[in-house]
């Protein structure tokens, strides 16, 4: 069982895992899927002063802190008990195109040539966390939602704003790979 | 402590992160290349089995554990769906992550990571400062 749980699993067993946390959260009280609200009630809980948009009940939905901090948990026992025995088996095309951006090691979930502590010095890796994290959390309040809440549980719910979002996630995620990573990676 | 569920919940779905792949770099640059199917058939697969779930607990009107009626509140569209949806794919592409993955990288001791998830509350506080300044 436990080898089992240490290999990765492929798409079709995660996929549908995913998509299970929908009704488990509404039949469990209600709850819509969705990840980035918590964004806003670490803001509101924080440094509710900066703007009405900081001032409500963040309390009220603590759910929501709870299961991202749960993420968190989550993500610390798969790299302790559950972690991959094997690397990732990502496709030959795109680590030859991330060759020419100089990663060369696709060992763990990130590029340790961008994200590794001794490399943080870089602008460029600053300008991979610190401008990439500020988009995504503006962008997410922004568009009210993130792939959970848009991707996810917004299309499953036959919303066609969240469709609509989902399109434009992609063309952003489509003109930073092809045209922003070469310019900042070269 | 009736909310305690939810902290499971959340390890529960970490785990299917970090199992999935879904949190890797490399899977993200993958689909945005389109040279692998995996991330498709994650986000796909998932969509499908949420869309028959919603529609089962819809057409058997059924309730949540506590007795509470399921509601749906539909998002509104706003240009911020265009203009905030493309910057946020923009963070996608740059971080490999979306939040859940921030939260479960840094969980996996991705400490750097740390510093894109506090940039995306600083994102947050900034969308809440120009809030009204922005077109809606």
């Amino acid at each position: 069982m436990l080898e089992l749980l240490s290999q990765p699993w492929p798409w079709y067993v995660s996929g549908p895992l995913i998509g299970l946390m929908i009704p488990l959260l509404l039949i469990a009280g209600n709850k819509p899927f969705g990840v980035s609200s918590s964004l806003r009630h670490i803001c509101a809980a924080a440094l509710p002063k900066i703007s009405d948009y900081f001032k409500y009940d963040w309390k009220s939905e603590s759910w929501n802190l709870l299961f991202v901090f749960g993420i968190s948990i989550g993500g610390l026992i798969s790299a302790t008990l559950l972690e991959n025995q094997e690397a990732i088996a990502i496709s030959s095309e795109t680590k030859s195109d991330l060759n020419q951006l100089g990663i060369t090691n696709f060992e763990g979930y990130v590029p340790e040539e961008i994200f590794g502590w001794e490399h943080l010095g870089q602008p460029s890796s600053l300008l991979l966390l610190i401008g990439g994290g500020l988009v995504i959390g503006f962008g997410t309040r922004y568009a009210d939602g993130c792939t959970s809440g848009h991707s996810i549980m917004g299309i499953s719910s036959l919303s066609w704003v969240s469709l609509v979002a989902t399109i434009c996630f992609f063309i952003g995620g489509l003109i930073c790979t092809h045209f922003l990573l070469p310019l900042i990676l070269a | 402590m009736k909310n305690i569920k939810f902290l499971f919940f959340g390890i529960l779905f970490g785990i299917i992160l970090y199992k999935a792949e879904v949190i890797s770099w490399f899977r993200i640059q993958e689909m945005f290349r389109f040279q692998s199917f995996h991330m498709y058939g994650i986000i796909g697969s998932a969509i499908a089995v949420g869309m028959i779930s919603i529609l089962v607990i819809k057409k058997l009107k059924l309730k949540s554990i506590d007795g509470a009626d399921i509601t749906f509140v539909p998002k509104q569209f706003t240009k911020g769906t265009v203009i905030g949806g493309t910057l946020f794919g923009i963070g996608w592409a740059l971080t490999g992550a979306c939040p859940g993955p921030l939260f479960a990288l840094v969980g996996a001791g991705y400490w750097s990571i740390g510093i894109a998830l506090l940039s995306a509350v600083a994102g947050v506080y900034l969308y809440g400062a120009l809030k009204n300044k922005l077109p809606h």
